[in-house]
């Protein structure tokens, strides 16, 4: 077992898999120029020394190009892990996402695979509107797609091999503030878990939700920095006498739906915290399908905590205000324990 | 490099651009008789670009297509029966019915599923350019877009990118002047798309696409620059569409005059002249031929008619890769 931060596991994955597998490149803006930071985030630092600039390659600011290529080169055989410094930047990339690569094996009539990657590092960080989104929702609404989030060392190296070795396009959502990232790239404020990492090969399967801390009278469903709030909550909690279990589900889609109700059948309540805005949110589709499917467990209305419907403010007391924070949880618990 | 070309060549080129033209003619009245779903963007007119660009390639080498890819398809070598199932949203069309017109295509001949988002197979053509690169291979990515598509940030993207790491792609311009309705004039404001390819530090080059021969050998020249890795080319070639832009367009927005002048240069009956000067075929030999591909493209039309359709459910399908069964 070794100990590490989630920059490292998930730079550690693709260092596997880009041994084990040639047709495995990197594709992004700034991901590996000497002197430079390795990815936003450090990912990807150090990785063109073993590999060479043929399979770390650095683009020209052309997020549509970087996606569009990642597809182009999935269909004809490659493995293409594209990266993108900032979420948002999604964005500039949506036809390529929304279009192109999650349509591509549907509208050939199964015949096309896309095998591709794309990672992105979401979560607000005191940067403004256009750095701070969590996008998950927005993914996880796209038929073709597949939407993983990663919240520990040991999930983010077992689940990129999974998405990496996968057949169709993988989102992998990281939090910025959850990657341990060091020198001039490390974030004020982070979490930064550091996580054991077996030594020998893993992978994660998708569809496989985790249950971070066992608990009777409440379920807390949260992803990325979320679960954590979740889980330190569920301390405060605690000594009040109420007793939360706190679930991850590691992977949006495929959802494991049956990790949840198994909960709930104990619990009888149900809490989704997002950090993202919560209309039409990933957790108002977990709502929705458990009000659908197993409403008659619950003894209480499913309460979401999410990021206010702002886009997210610069002024880190505006900031801490909209995205929900550890006290937030804590009495929004409350409440739901009383009705 | 010595352009040549020979006879046998010169009377395949034909029947290609004729199996376009007639398939295009008989979709537009099938559409008409409201036997078929959906729409269409038609490409007769345009068929020395498809063919020019395409005849010499092998399976192994890529092409991308737009909205209006019959043209290409055909060319590229996706089989004609297959095409037209797809037309017909059959269970054994080209794309399992999922696809329809927009999306025709056939990866086993290298004709990637057309991509109906103008300029939205430019970055793809860059990816698959990258990805013949980085497997060493000596084939090439022939990605066409239309005159419209050069106005999206797609186009800039892509070819800056192409430029940059020599990739073998080769960018074809069908320039038809109008973006559905609207003349090239009044969204470009230089005279040849072509002068783009200085900005990106490659070479353009203006080209008759009405002219199969000159297509043919402007392409070859592309497509050798290409496998010798030295890098992509844009190509624009001027041409015009025959019909409309979609169905029932009756082209009000077009000049008269304008129309007269590039019917006269029809891609079709120029070859059909040249072929006719050169005594490379005589006339009787030349209407056999074209009996031949009428007849083959009855044949696929009876045979669509009287395919399966898919079943409702298999729209659950395919979400997700299956194994490419």
């Amino acid at each position: 077992m070794a100990k590490m931060t989630i920059a490292e596991a998930l730079r550690q994955a693709i260092r596997e898999e880009m041994r084990r597998d040639e047709r495995v490149f990197c594709i992004g803006e700034d991901i590996d120029i000497e002197g430079g930071f390795g990815g936003a985030f450090t990912v990807t630092l150090g990785l063109a020394k073993e590999f060479g600039y043929d399979r770390i390659i650095n683009t020209p600011i052309s997020e549509i190009m970087i996606a569009g290529a990642a597809v182009g080169a999935a269909m004809t055989g490659m493995i293409p892990i594209a990266d993108v410094q900032y979420g948002d930047f999604l964005f500039c990339m949506m036809d390529q996402l929304a279009n192109q690569a999650a349509k591509m094996t549907y509208m050939s009539g199964g015949k096309v695979k896309v095998p591709m990657v794309m990672r992105a590092p979401v979560g607000a960080t005191t940067r403004g509107a256009q750095h701070a989104q969590s996008l998950e929702g927005f993914f996880t609404h796209i038929p073709g797609l597949k939407v993983i989030c990663p919240a520990t060392a040991y999930d983010a190296k077992g689940l990129l091999k999974t998405a990496i070795r996968d057949e169709n396009p993988v989102i992998v959502f990281e939090h910025k503030l959850l990657y341990g990232s060091k020198g001039t790239r490390a974030e004020k404020s982070a979490l930064s878990p550091i996580g054991e990492v077996p030594d020998e090969e893993y992978l994660i399967p998708f569809g496989e939700a985790v249950v971070r801390r066992e608990g009777s009278d409440v379920t807390i469903v949260a992803n990325l920095l979320m679960m954590y709030r979740a889980l330190e909550a569920a301390e405060i909690l605690e000594k009040e006498g109420i007793s939360v279990e706190v679930i991850d589900p590691r992977t949006l889609v495929p959802f494991d739906y049956d990790t949840v109700i198994k909960s709930i059948a104990k619990t009888s309540r149900l809490m989704i915290v997002e950090e993202d805005t919560k209309r039409n949110g990933w957790g108002a589709e977990v709502a929705a399908h458990i009000a659908e499917e197993a409403i008659y467990y619950l003894d209480a209305p499913i309460k979401r905590v999410a990021a206010y419907d702002v886009p997210i403010p610069f002024a880190p007391v505006m900031e801490n205000f909209v995205i929900p924070s550890v006290d937030r949880i804590v009495e929004e618990v409350r409440n739901l324990m009383k009705s | 490099m010595q352009y040549s070309i020979d006879n046998e060549k010169i009377i395949k080129m034909y029947e290609k651009m004729y199996l376009i033209r007639k398939y295009e003619e008989r979709i537009y009245y099938l559409f008409l008789e409201g036997v078929m779903p959906g729409t269409i963007h038609q490409s007769h007119g345009q068929e020395a670009c498809a063919v020019g660009m395409l005849y010499d390639l092998g399976k192994d080498d890529y092409m991308t297509s737009t909205h209006r890819p019959a043209g290409h398809c055909l060319a590229k070598g996706v089989p004609l029966e297959s095409m037209m199932a797809e037309m017909f949203a059959k269970a054994n069309g080209c794309c399992r019915g999922k696809g329809g017109a927009m999306h025709t295509g056939d990866m086993s001949v290298g004709a990637v599923p057309a991509i109906a988002i103008v300029g939205g197979g430019i970055p793809i053509a860059v990816g698959i350019g990258l990805s013949l690169k980085m497997r060493k291979t000596r084939n090439v990515v022939v990605c066409f877009f239309g005159d419209g598509a050069s106005n999206e940030g797609a186009f800039h993207e892509g070819l800056n990118a192409a430029a940059i790491w020599n990739l073998p792609v080769i960018f074809a311009c069908e320039n038809n002047f109008y973006g559905a309705s609207t003349h090239i004039k009044k969204v470009i404001k230089i005279e040849n798309i072509a002068d783009r390819a200085a900005a990106y530090g490659m070479p353009g080059e203006v080209v008759d696409g009405n002219d199969v021969l000159k297509v043919n050998e402007a392409a070859a020249r592309a497509i050798e620059r290409a496998r010798r890795g030295e890098g992509p080319t844009l190509l624009e070639l001027k041409t015009y569409r025959i019909g409309g832009h979609s169905r029932n367009d009756a082209c009000g927005y077009r000049d008269k005059e304008e129309e007269k002048e590039w019917f006269a240069k029809d891609p079709i009956k120029r070859h059909r002249e040249y072929i006719l000067s050169n005594n490379i075929l005589d006339e009787n030999s030349l209407k056999k031929l074209e009996k031949e591909v009428e007849d083959r493209i009855e044949r696929a039309v009876e045979l669509a008619k009287a395919s399966p359709d898919p079943k409702p459910e298999d729209a659950l399908r395919h979400v997700y890769y299956e194994g490419g069964e």
